[in-house]
């Protein structure tokens, strides 16, 4: 039987072309690959092949024709021995239901959850109560984090700039080189953009990197590796593989160190589906997450802050202590005010709270620690108690966390706000070196306290 | 230029040319259904074929063992079907359907089967070399004997992170080949156009990587030359590079105008250098294989071929639940 030769589309957007030149005549042997037509296209002119082999019986569009539909018979070809009034197959079977069929009927994400019971605040503590807790360091937290679940994992370790020999350039891996050695603790050369992908390679093998960056400002350099690989494989294999790997390092403003290097990620890397992200304050949290953080299958952004690595606070001893990742933990419980932040802006937020109740303003202060999955309840719930809300974090104004927290509130507590919530976040300038002007660029304590103050009405 | 005799000394049976003459052919057919299909509106989007380049992984998979790993770019339907994964599955991705590798998430650009060890699929240019490289990391850490196979064209040659690769790669005696498949063309972009020193191969000098050129349109110059690099780097010397002279005959994707070269330059590579005809050739004067024989393989490969088109306009589109699953695990 005859085939059909079909007006093809030529790029992914193509609905119709010109016809523009035939280059074969009716009776014409032809064989596969042969150009047998162009076509021409918004784009551009395409030369058509044939992909099969037989002779060209009728010519059905003349050259010159505008505006043939893609799958339009243009000529058929025959098979040894037919005529050109053999009867006719299609080459095509079905036209494309792909393309036609109807699309997905979309849900804003948020609309699936509309029969979903009242938020609760999840309370419950990190630790038994009656735990013996010590006051550590979240740079100790960390290195006691990494050694015990590499102790536990032979599949675990660590790589990065100066995490071996310097003993960490921020001396997070002080004392991992001596116990594990420098198979399990590996000096990279300065080349972000090639270990980022070599660690990913590596969990895709099976293994379980530690990736530091010495900061994360400097992830920008593997920032394709880190989404365009580490993220989105698990997806785009329909659940085959997926990528076991902690990416973690230093994030936001130390001081003094200027534009380049004092920048907070916290909001960029909580958008991208696939990724796991955390961001503690305290040590036990430092410790608790990292070791969920790596025993996690996904890729989990680690983002750790300078400043609080010499901070001491209470962690529990206790033989394998972790945190969930996904649990906001509510350090102060309060009545007229809800204060969510997290990282270093915990920080401010603690601080205002504290002045806040010498005025009489009692304030709920909730540390999200997990920034994607963000722990929604325990936020909507807080919100539904105070009826008002400031975030504080250290990053950019625009497209912050503190925004999709005020949206997410909206939609689901709308109703019982009596204020609009106000984000307390670093301006909406790159990072000065100068002492005051720094100063200026960072979100501060007292204007926590004025945000407060405002939804408040005081 | 002239097709080159048969490799020096066919040191290959019958069977195994046979083979390879297989192979080649369902990648070559199994693309110009993909074309056909993708003209039909079946298949969406980018989609690169690998038509004219099939000795490149046909020879190199006849140098693998069991549990090496491979690795590619976006033009990976060849590798996939030389590594043994399903026609079915892998057409069913390209129409974005429920039996596709990635239940049709993925597309023409991302497929994976643990199973088979292939790693992708990548669609960023050179992105899987460092990835290619991470694996063979992975083997080394777990002393398991196994190679990984890091395929990128003569483009991706000139992404910074392959350097960065090599450097790692070398330092740390990493058992990756890194095979450079050098069609000429970096997108419509010729090498002379693009690549300051036209031999790629060398590129590893700096870092103390040997490398050679290989023809990739001789399966078996191809296979030797694997199998040297493979002996190389089991014996924990560290990467190698293959650079590997091949030619697409297709276009970049399926929305190339071809401005870029020359009817004839193609028309004279199909005709002078096309690697399955010189397979056909070997078969045929050395006695190898008939006529009738060659051609019984070809109905064979064409049924494989409708068949898999068939699976992959008939299986579903994928339910609209999917949507939702394997964003984390």
């Amino acid at each position: 039987m005859a085939i059909e030769l079909l007006m093809p589309a030529l790029s992914p957007t193509m609905e119709e072309g010109t016809l523009a030149k035939w280059l074969v005549k009716e009776g014409d042997t032809v064989s596969s690959g042969d150009i047998i037509a162009e076509i021409e296209t918004d784009k551009a002119t395409m030369e058509f092949e044939a992909v099969d082999e037989g002779v060209i019986g009728k010519i059905l569009v003349a050259e010159g024709t505008e505006n043939v539909a893609v799958n339009t018979a243009i000529a058929t070809l025959l098979e040894e021995g037919e005529d050109a009034d053999a009867a006719v197959t299609s080459s095509a079977a079905a036209p494309a239901e792909a393309s036609s069929a109807a699309p997905a009927t979309a849900k804003p994400a948020v609309a699936q959850e509309d029969d979903a019971p009242a938020p609760q605040m999840n309370l419950e503590p990190d630790w038994p109560e009656g735990t013996e807790v010590k006051q550590q360091t979240v740079r100790e937290a960390l290195r006691d984090a990494m050694a015990e679940e590499m102790r536990g994992n032979e599949d675990v370790f660590l790589m990065g700039e100066e995490v071996a020999e310097y003993q960490g350039a921020y001396k997070i891996s002080q004392g991992l080189l001596d116990e594990f050695g420098s198979k399990r603790v590996i000096d990279t050369p300065i080349t972000e953009h090639g270990f980022a992908g070599i660690g990913v390679g590596s969990a895709f093998g099976g293994l379980r990197p530690i990736v530091e960056f010495m900061t994360f400002n400097f992830a920008m350099q593997a920032i394709d590796q880190i989404i365009n690989s580490a993220a989105k494989t698990l997806y785009m294999s329909g659940g085959q593989m997926g990528c076991p790997i902690v990416f973690r390092g230093p994030n936001g403003a130390a001081a003094r160190v200027g534009a380049q290097h004092s920048q907070d990620y916290a909001a960029w890397y909580a958008q991208v589906p696939g990724l796991k992200v955390v961001m503690p304050y305290s040590a036990s949290d430092a410790k608790g997450l990292l070791k969920s953080a790596i025993r996690d299958p996904n890729p989990v952004i680690f983002l750790e802050n300078e400043i609080l690595y010499g901070r001491a606070f209470d962690v529990p001893v206790m033989d394998d202590f972790t945190v969930p990742i996904g649990k906001a933990r509510v350090w102060r419980e309060g009545d007229d005010v809800t204060l969510v932040s997290f990282g270093i802006g915990m920080q401010y937020a603690l601080e205002a709270a504290d002045k806040l109740a010498e005025e009489g303003i009692s304030a709920e202060v909730i540390d999200l620690r997990s920034l994607r999955p963000i722990d929604y309840d325990t936020v909507l719930a807080s919100v539904m108690k105070t009826n008002r809300c400031v975030t504080v974090e250290e990053g950019w104004p625009v497209g912050s966390i503190g925004n999709h927290i005020s949206a997410t509130i909206m939609q689901k507590a709308f109703d019982y706000l009596d204020a609009p919530v106000i984000n307390c976040t670093g301006k909406d300038v790159p990072m000065p070196y100068a002492a005051n002007l720094e100063k200026l660029a960072l979100v501060t304590t007292d204007e926590v306290i004025a945000a407060v103050k405002q939804v408040t009405y005081r | 230029m002239a097709a080159k005799k048969a490799a020096s000394k066919p040191n290959v049976s019958s069977d195994e040319l046979t083979e390879y003459y297989r192979e080649m052919l369902l990648i070559r057919r199994f693309e110009e259904k993909a074309g056909q299909l993708y003209g039909m509106g079946l298949i969406g989007g980018f989609c690169h074929l690998y038509i004219g380049q099939e000795a490149v992984v046909v020879g190199l998979e006849a140098a693998a063992e069991e549990g090496d790993k491979r690795i590619t770019s976006y033009r990976d339907h060849g590798h996939m079907l030389a590594c043994g994964m399903d026609p079915n599955g892998v057409m069913a991705e390209l129409t974005g359907r429920e039996g596709g590798y990635s239940k049709g998430k993925g597309g023409s650009m991302h497929m994976f089967s643990k199973e088979k060890h292939f790693y992708g699929g990548h669609g960023i240019v050179a992105a899987q070399v460092p990835l290619g490289a991470g694996l063979a990391f992975a083997d080394k850490y777990k002393e398991n004997g196994r190679v990984t196979f890091t395929y990128f064209g003569d483009g991706a040659a000139n992404q910074g992170q392959v350097y960065e690769t090599f450097n790692m790669a070398a330092l740390w005696k990493l058992p990756v080949i890194f095979v450079i498949e050098n069609n000429q063309y970096a997108m419509g972009t010729s090498q002379a156009r693009s690549t300051s020193s036209p031999d790629i191969y060398t590129r590893g000098a700096a870092f103390g990587i040997k490398g050679e050129v290989v023809d990739g349109m001789d399966v078996l110059a191809v296979k030797e030359a694997g199998e040297k690099a493979v002996a190389h780097c089991r014996a924990g010397k560290g990467p190698y590079i293959l650079e590997v002279k091949t030619y697409r005959y297709r276009g970049h994707s399926m929305s190339d105008p071809a401005k870029y070269r020359t009817r004839e330059e193609v028309q004279r590579v199909r005709e002078e250098r096309d690697p399955i005809e010189r397979v056909r050739e070997m078969l045929l004067t050395g006695k190898h294989a008939t006529e009738d024989e060659l051609k019984a393989i070809d109905k064979e490969i064409k049924a494989i071929v409708n068949e898999s088109a068939e699976f992959a306009k008939d299986s579903p589109q994928p339910a609209e639940s999917e949507l939702w699953t394997d964003i984390t695990a």
